[in-house]
This record gives C-alpha cells, structure tokens and sequence, in this order.
C-alpha cells in the first residue's frame, strides 16, 4: 500500500532536518502505529506525505499504491486515495461543513472519473455516518470546525474519512483530546472501516488508543528515523518505561 | 490662482454641461443645492474625504467614455424574480421596457412629472435627506446631483406591495453622463423592497434618498454592473424611524471608479440600519466606500459590512464611521472591513472611525487585510478539492459575512452565484 524508502526532509525556508532517512513499509489491510518522543517528525512526515508546503524533500520515495507521492499536488494525493486525520484540525470560517465534504467528495470521485453523488444520497450518506459517530446534525451545518471542542474536531475528522473511504489513512493523535467515551467512539469508527484494501497509520503516544484500535506492527521514531520495529507489545513497553530504554539500546 | 478660484472655476465648467434649471418644487430643490454646492466647491485631492479617491474624473465636464460591457448572454442579476421593473437607458426612462408602475401599497411617479405637481408628497422632502447628509461631512457631489437631477423615481409605499420594485440601468452609449435622483417614504408599517442593477452609463451620478418612517421596513440590494470602464458615484441618505428597518446590501463587480457614499441616521428609538458591500476587482479597479452611521436614538443597532476582494493592482477603499450622539443610549454600533488581497499589487486603504457622546454603548470595528490563508487552502486540498476550486471556496467564505446581510434566500443565491462566476473568469 505504501511504501517509504530512505526519506530525508528538511524546512524549505530553513536549514533545519527533520527527516533522517525514513523507511516504512505498510501492506494493504495492515494496521501500523507510530510512536515517538514529541519532535522526533511523525507530524512532519503526515505533512509531507499528504503535500504540505513549507517541506523540501532532499532524498527518498513514498509511493502509494505504486505511485510516486512525492510528486503530485494535495488534491490529486487524496484522489489516490490518501488521508490524513489532522493533529489539529484547520477551522475554515465561512465554509459549511456539509458544503466541504459534499465538494471534497464529488472532487475526489471527478479525480477518478466517477459518477458525483447527488445531494440527496449525500445526505443520507452524511447522517448515517454522523450518527454512528454521534455527531450532532446542527454541528455539520456549521462552518468547518468552527467553534468545535477539541474532541469534536476530531470526531469531524473521522467522519470525513468514513465518507471519503480512503484507502491508506493516517491518523495524527486522533485520540489527544477525546474523552474515553468519545475515544471509543472514534476506535469503533475506525475499526469499522478496517478492510483488506484499506491500511492505517495511526501516531500516538498511548497504548489506550491501540488496545481499542490493535496494530499489526508498531513502530518507534526518533529523530527523524524509525529506530525500532516490533509487535503491539513494543508499544505496551513504551507505556511501562518511556523511550530512554530504547533509545539507548538503538544507540547502543 | 487661489484655491478656492480654481475651485469656483472647476465648478463652472462643470455646470456648463448640466441640464437646464427646473421650476416649481423641483427648481427651488435644485436651486437650494446649488447654492450649497457653490459654498463648498467640487471635492479636490487635499480633501481630507478624498485623499484616498480621486476625483478628478468625476469633476470633468465631460463624462470619460466607457466602452460597453458584452455580458455574452447571461441574464442579468434578479433576472428570475417576479419584481416591477423601471427601465433606465443611459440615464433616461425607457417607458416602453418598463412596467406599468401600478402596484397595490405603492406610488411611483416620474421625478420630471411629479415636479409639475405642486402638492406632490415629494415637494419640499426631495432633497431634505441629502442637504441633512452634508453635515457633518460635505459630499459636492451630491449637492451637484440634486442641482442638476430631472430624472428618478419617487416612491411613497404605504402597504406592503407584492413584488420588489426593480430599477434597471441599461448602459448603451460610450460617453453617457446620467444623474439619477429617487426619493423613498416607507409610511409607518410599509415595507418595501428595492433592487436596483446595472451600470447605467459611462459615469454615474446617484442619489438615492430614503425616508423610513416609524416601524417601516425598508430592503434594498443593488448590483452596480460589469462594465470594466465605468464610473459611478453614488450617495444612499436614509432617515429611520423608531423601530424602523433598513438594509442596504451592493456588490460591485468590476468598474474603473466607483465612490459609494452612505449617510445613514437612526433617528427613532429601536431603530435598526444595516449596510454591506461586496466588491471585487481585477486590474484597473477603485471602489471606495464611505459610509457615515449616525445614532441620534437610544436602543439602535446598525452593522456596516464590507468585504473586497483584490487582485492586479485593484485598490479599495473603505471610510466607515459610526457617531453615537449624546442620550442614544445602549446604541450597538458594529463595523468590519476587510479585504483579500490575491496578490501583492493590489492595496486596501481603510480609515474606520468611531466618535461617541453616550456612555451606555456597545460599538466595535475592525479592519484586516491579507492574503488567503494557505493553512485553510492546504486543508482542503488534502480533502481532495482542487487549488482552484478551494481558492474560490475559501473567498467566497471571506465574502459570506456580507451576503448573510441580504436577508431573501433566493437573492442571495443569486449574488453567490455571480461572485463564484467572477472568481471563475478571473483565476490567475
Ligand atoms: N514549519 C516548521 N517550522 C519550524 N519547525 C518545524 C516546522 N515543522 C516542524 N518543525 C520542527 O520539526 C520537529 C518535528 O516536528 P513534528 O511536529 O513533526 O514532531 P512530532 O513528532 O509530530 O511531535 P509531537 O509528538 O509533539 O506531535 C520539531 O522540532 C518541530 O519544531
Ligand atoms: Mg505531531
């Protein structure tokens, strides 16, 4: 699904590397999560994955589905099929939730040279997943995560990924800011999306995210790199000692 | 030369192309205007209300010409609503495209016959609002238009006619020099509302006054044409009643020189003023709006919105000012002006102000001016829409605060649909 080879970022305006020579592999249906101390790039590289300004790539590859990333504009990454649920969710005054999603939708489907949706099987589409992820119909006539709680921006954030069906989703600290029950709620809703042609990156920095949403690998980052690869229970150990013990064994 | 002889002289040349004097009510309102515009002069670049504007080709004898704008077939803006449409070409009444002017709650009548009437309902009104308006702040231009005025509309709305009233201004020659001069009385409960489209010539020169007495309610929403080398100065003179409404939206779209002045006074307890522009421009385009709210009553509100979009060295302009006389109390007084500038060769000059005598209010205004925000546009374009596409979203989004003032639904989509169509044609 993708595929990262020795990916080296650095801040287009500034000296500063971020990214030391990346690689991930995430097969289709496979569940990764990535953890890592604050600042090791793990933001940095959903940025640059899904196409934001400000990064310059200086070395490597990330392909999605066989196809080069790195290359093409935002819009026609989420046309791939790609999807990043935001650490912090943008607010977009002026523009209504219903109005974004039902754009960002026909766009994605024209991208493909699908059939757009009409306005009324949107509507039954965009209730059906706003109920299960208990989202509030008076909060989708607003504008984009205008004056949404924390949690809520990021429950809004899993409803467009049910409505858009992504294929490789990645999740930037979807669970900071939810309370337990809303964490249940958004770990329902993506394990309901699980399937053998969709893959998960999910960032965290706690295991109780993963113990509703169970990874098939988990990974650690630090500085730039993934220093250490392992089965869910690395990210259990992490929970028990911090990195220190497993930056200094990688150091080592 | 002196100053004030250059100014004298300007003036004389300027009248020398105006229309011939009027008897009866009319001729004593002109006669009272010019006098007026004698003891001030045409405005000139030193003016303190003219140091962002210049008014030199307002000032000209002569209208600049205007080339005609082709808008390849579309249908003109309100197009789709059952309203009473007045048809002005250039300038002058076009009886045969127009309506019958008969309308349930209602009384329209041509200002060129209404002067003949000695006790028509508009002698000694018409021209009230505008000599009001001139004070504080002097406005030339509007002394000149109703000196010089001969044609216009004066509506008296007694009920609550069943359609909008529609003045259309068909812009056909290249040099047309048009001075339109309406008077509005919205009797107490009546309700109107007035729309108003086109460029109406090569230069324009408007007066639009608006009585709305005690509990009347008054809407007005004006498109001022695409012709990319027009000119038009325009002036609105309201006077509200207690517990009256008046709205007042423009998009302006294009046009070489437009100069939009407001005066607006809450004069009844309970009154609410709200006044909103949109406007964008591409190239060699100056709008300006100045707008001066006054609050002479307690309990009122009045919003000013203007937003402007920018782009190829278009400049804006926006005067804005709200005074809260001494005893209007728990006055609400809002104003916002902004503008998105697409690049880095077009300019927004604001000068909001606010004076304010009363101790009990509430009043606010801001003024921004910047780019689009490319966090937003990054956003969503990571949700798969399209550069362009989400440019125009996200300046459509900066102009929503100012369409969310026209309070009919399907007008609004209306003007929605032309701003989405201008950003369409104009994308980089
Ligand atoms: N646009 C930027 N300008 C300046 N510094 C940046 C920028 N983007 C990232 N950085 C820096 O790069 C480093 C990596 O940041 P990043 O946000 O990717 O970390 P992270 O692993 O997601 O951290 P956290 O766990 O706190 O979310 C940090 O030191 C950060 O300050
Ligand atoms: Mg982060």
């Amino acid at each position: 699904m993708l595929e990262i080879k020795n990916l080296h970022v650095k801040l287009a305006e500034e000296d500063k590397v971020i990214l030391r020579g990346l690689d991930l592999k995430i097969g289709a249906g496979e569940v990764h999560a990535i953890m890592g101390p604050n600042g090791s790039g793990k933001s940095t590289l959903s940025y640059v994955l899904s196409g934001r300004d400000g990064y310059e790539v200086t070395e490597g590859s990330a392909t999605l589905l066989g196809e080069e990333l790195l290359e093409m504009e935002p819009e026609a990454r989420a046309a791939a099929g790609l999807f990043l649920a935001f650490q912090y969710p943008v607010e977009i005054p002026g523009v209504g939730n219903m109005t974004f999603l039902r754009t960002a939708l026909n766009a994605q489907r024209k991208a493909r040279g699908e059939e757009e949706v009409s306005a009324g099987d949107f509507l039954k589409l965009v209730r059906e997943k706003a109920k299960t992820l208990k989202i509030d119909a008076e909060m989708l006539k607003r504008p984009v995560n205008v004056g949404f709680s924390g949690g809520e921006k990021k429950r809004n954030e899993i409803l467009q990924m049910a409505i858009l069906e992504p294929k490789m989703c990645i999740l930037d600290e979807t669970d900071s800011g939810l309370d337990v029950d809303a964490m249940k709620l958004v770990s329902d809703g993506v394990n309901a999306l699980r399937d053998a042609g969709r893959s998960f990156l999910v960032i965290t920095h706690y295991q109780r995210l993963l113990d509703h949403i169970k990874p098939d690998v988990v990974h650690i980052m630090a500085a730039g790199r993934i220093v250490k690869t392992g089965g869910p229970d690395l990210a259990l150990e992490v929970e028990n000692n911090g990195y220190a013990d497993i930056l200094a064994e990688v150091q080592a | 030369m002196t100053m004030q002889q250059a100014k004298a002289d300007a003036l004389a040349a300027r009248l020398a192309t105006g229309q011939p004097g009027q008897g009866g009510w009319l001729g004593a309102a002109q006669a009272a205007a010019l006098a007026r515009l004698r003891g001030m002069g045409l405005p000139g670049k030193r003016d303190e209300y003219w140091r962002y504007t210049d008014p030199t080709s307002l000032n000209a004898p002569d209208a600049p010409s205007a080339a005609l704008f082709d808008s390849r077939g579309e249908a003109p803006p309100f197009s789709g609503l059952d309203r009473l449409r007045l048809v002005f070409v250039d300038g002058i009444f076009d009886q045969a495209q127009s309506d019958d002017p008969v309308l349930e709650g209602i009384e329209i009548e041509r200002l060129g016959s209404a002067a003949l009437n000695p006790s028509h309902w508009a002698a000694g009104l018409y021209g009230t609002l505008e000599t009001r308006g001139q004070t504080p702040v002097e406005r030339p231009f509007a002394a000149l238009n109703t000196a010089q005025a001969t044609e216009g509309v004066l509506i008296r709305v007694t009920g609550r006619p069943s359609k909008p009233v529609s003045l259309i201004y068909l812009h056909k020659s290249e040099r047309s020099d048009a001075i339109l001069h309406h008077f509005v009385k919205i009797e107490s409960g009546a309700e109107l509302t007035l729309l108003e489209n086109g460029p109406a010539a090569a230069r324009l020169s408007k007066v639009l006054e608006v009585e709305v007495a005690d509990t009347g309610r008054f809407h007005h929403i004006r498109t001022q044409g695409r012709d990319h080398e027009r000119r038009a100065v325009s002036h609105i003179f309201a006077r509200i009643g207690a517990g009256a409404l008046f709205k007042s939206f423009t998009l302006t779209a294009n046009g070489r020189l437009t100069r939009n002045e407001a005066v607006l006074e809450l004069a009844g307890a309970d009154a609410v003023a709200h006044i909103a522009g949109a406007s964008v421009g591409d190239g060699d385009f100056h709008h300006d709006d100045t707008v001066f709210v006054t609050h002479a009553a307690e309990r009122c509100e009045s919003r000013q919105v203007y937003k402007k979009v920018l782009k190829n060295g278009a400049v804006g302009v926006f005067q804005g000012k709200i005074l809260v006389k001494q005893g209007a109390q728990k006055t609400d007084g809002y104003q916002i002006s902004q503008s998105l500038l697409l690049d880095e060769d077009s300019q927004f000059l604001a000068k909001p102000e606010l004076e304010i005598y009363a101790d009990d209010v509430k009043c606010s205004h801001g003024s921004t001016s910047g780019a689009i925000d490319d966090t937003a546009l990054y956003y969503l374009r990571s949700r798969g829409v399209p550069l362009k596409q989400a440019q125009s979203l996200l300046v459509l989004a900066f102009l929503a605060e100012a369409i969310a003032e026209i309070e009919d639904e399907a007008i609004a989509e209306d003007i929605r649909a032309r701003l989405e169509a201008w950003l369409h044609r104009h994308e980089h």
